[in-house]
């Protein structure tokens, strides 16, 4: 096991090299002047623009200045802004607001999820089976957009003022967790709808399973078969998605930190990425990256807790 | 019949006069989108203790659906038993409460398997697995339950077991794997072990151990023996009867020398035609033409008729019973005297 969480973190530092310089090369091949970008419509003095190009290496090769990018990485530095600002003081606090909202989305899809897949799994083909199955195609073609705004509307502004409960905030993080209940479940449900879906497909597989019926043989009772037998082994494929899926309700939630006024890096990221502010954008971005490759390494720790045959492979 | 809820031990009279297990007149269906499957149409045998049957027959025969239906895990629905007994020290199981079932399941009446690979779960060590089955059964401790598995193990001669009895099953071989499902089904001394296909899947030279593991541990446990296979090679040494099977019912039952010496249906006899002899060596290996009938579509009269050598028009429209040729043999075939005697053209 500990020869195979070495082998794991090695194979992660040239997938995080390869991603960053690839982010790298896409952000300064956007078209536009970053340095003109800055002066917006007004004409920039030339030798100013030329002092600044120099002072950003914007005239050096991209393989060197993703070299330095990639010093200063190492040492805790994300670099400053074209306004002079450190690119770290603007993450800060604004990673820990995505990574709530992420985290509590994760935890709904896997509840509600799980939970829901195993319910119609085990009720295959009966009616709440397929009432699961119309839920879940509701939730998918619900854009986050809509939902969000609904769910704002209905829980956020008319429960307060119709009954008079103002449980969920309308906008903001000043509520603790409570301000990340509505925003977190919006986030979460597309996922909800995809890991239901998946987790009835692979309890369903499991329980044709020879190992299972192997275990209905032994004169095991019904709630073992299912809950020791079957469903660590049906868990595994879920396992996987929702790891991936961390990464992508982190850079997915630009739409819902914007509806719910979530101070968040998917707002930071789309207003850097529309004022060309390549470092910050580059920084989050790697940032983004490296938490996914932490989740997979997660996950493939956790499959080798779960399958044992991939342990000794 | 008595009152089945109850009573699972009988007394010892009842024990005396009926065999360990009884199957009568069984009939398992399954409900299927195009139809009705009829997977077993009237199947009937018996076992006694310390003594093994050889129920022989094609993929799809139903050996394995009578089998499944006699531990009670069937799929119910789609399957459905329609008619029929299955009588476990006189008791028909098949009316018995679920929990009451699952007092034999496992524990009096065992089973394994034909892949041990995919049989066996592969996320827990074999040693769980065996143990299993002290740990639920017999509320053992885990450790205890452990020293057990590692004693069948050494049983069912796994070497070094003490050091295995930790490992996952995807780190035995095809032969250990099988001996660890055969340690979990014997775990609690059942009476009747029921062998599907146990050794398909395995080398031949491995499944000659396999076959003689089994029954060796039959000789020391008196344990009844059902061996459901299609390879006629492996029961001979083994068995005592046979039974072949043939779309879902026996066409032919038989103690085992005197079927091998000289079969009464022309199905069995095609079987064992079709197995390579040596000094057949050059000639075109027998293969009986055809392929066994679609159970949702059976042909009328008898369902070997279009695939049989010898068919005669009435075989075309009379279903044949079950004759009886003496105590021991009976052959579903109108012309059974003439395939005994040779004499069929």
């Amino acid at each position: 096991m500990g020869r195979f969480v070495i082998r794991r973190l090695l194979q992660a530092i040239p997938v995080l090299l390869g991603t960053t310089f690839l982010i790298f090369a896409i952000v300064y091949a956007l078209p536009g002047d970053p340095i003109q970008a800055l002066a917006g419509e007004r004409r920039v003095d030339p030798i100013l623009a030329a002092t600044l190009r120099e002072q950003f290496h914007l005239n050096d090769p991209l393989i060197v200045r993703y070299g330095y990018y990639l010093r200063d990485i190492v040492s805790g530095n994300f670099g400053t802004t074209f306004r002079g600002l450190p690119v770290s003081t603007i993450f800060e606090g604004k990673f820990a607001v995505t990574l709530k909202l992420a985290t509590t989305a994760l935890l709904f899809e896997a509840v509600i999820g799980i939970g829901l897949g195993l319910w119609a799994a085990l009720r295959r083909g009966r009616w709440e089976d397929k009432a699961i199955l119309a839920f879940t195609l509701l939730l998918v073609s619900i854009p986050t957009l809509v939902s969000g705004f609904v769910l704002q509307l209905v829980l956020g502004v008319q429960l307060k003022t119709s009954l008079g409960i103002a449980f969920f905030p309308v906008a903001g993080v000043q509520d603790g967790i409570r301000s990340y209940l509505l925003p977190g479940f919006v986030l979460a449900t597309v996922s909800i709808a995809y890991l239901t879906r998946l987790t009835r497909t692979s309890l369903m597989e499991t329980l044709r399973a020879d190992y299972v019926r192997t275990a209905v043989a032994k004169g095991m009772p019904r709630s073992r078969v299912l809950g020791r037998h079957a469903l660590r082994n049906s868990l595994i494929p879920l396992v996987t998605y929702l790891g991936a899926d961390l990464g992508a309700l982190m850079g997915g939630a630009v739409i819902t930190e914007t509806i719910f006024n979530l101070p968040g890096i998917g707002q930071q990221l789309f207003t850097s990425v529309y004022l060309r502010e390549n470092p910050v954008v580059v920084g989050i971005v790697t940032v983004l990256v490296l938490i996914y490759i932490v989740a997979n390494l997660v996950v493939d720790l956790l499959y080798a807790v779960l399958d044992p045959r991939i342990r000794y492979e | 019949m008595k009152n089945p809820s109850i009573d699972t031990h009988p007394p010892a009279d009842e024990v005396a006069q009926e065999p360990l297990l009884v199957v009568d007149n069984l009939h398992v269906e399954f409900a299927t989108r195009q139809g009705v499957v009829r997977a077993v149409n009237g199947v009937s045998y018996t076992v006694n203790a310390g003594e093994s049957l050889a129920v022989l027959g094609e993929s799809g025969s139903g050996k394995s659906v009578t089998a499944q239906a006699i531990m009670g895990i069937l799929d119910m629905p789609p399957a459905r038993i329609p008619k029929g007994e299955v009588r476990f020290r006189g008791t028909d199981v098949l009316q018995l409460s679920e929990q009451a079932r699952g007092q034999i399941r496992g524990q009096r009446i065992a089973m394994i398997f034909q892949d041990a690979l995919s049989a066996l779960n592969p996320v827990f060590t074999v040693g769980w697995q065996i143990g299993e089955m002290f740990r639920v059964h017999r509320g053992m401790s885990r450790r205890d339950a452990n020293n057990k598995a590692v004693e069948l193990m050494d049983r069912v001669r796994i070497p070094a077991a003490r050091q295995r009895v930790n490992d996952y099953p995807h780190q035995f071989s095809g032969g250990m794997r099988q001996r660890i499902m055969i340690a979990m089904a014997i775990a609690l001394d059942p009476e009747v072990l029921i062998a599907d296909e146990p050794t398909t899947a395995l080398d031949v030279t491995v499944q000659a151990q396999i076959m003689d593991l089994l029954a060796e541990l039959q000789r020391e446990s008196n344990m009844g023996l059902i061996l459901i296979t299609h390879d006629l090679g492996v029961v001979a040494d083994v068995a005592d009867k046979i039974a072949v099977m043939y779309a879902g019912r026996i066409v032919e039952h038989a103690l085992v020398h005197d079927i091998y010496k000289n079969p009464a249906h022309p199905y069995s006899k095609g079987l064992l035609d079709s197995i390579p002899r040596v000094d057949m060596k050059g000639q075109e290996l027998y293969a009986i033409k055809g392929l066994p009938p679609n159970l949702l579509n059976m042909p009328p009269g008898c369902a070997f008729h279009p695939r049989c050598p010898y068919g005669r028009p009435n075989c075309v429209t009379d279903v044949p019973p079950l004759y009886e040729i003496s105590g021991t043999r009976g052959s579903a075939c109108h012309y059974y005297r003439e395939v005994l005697d040779g004499t069929v053209q």
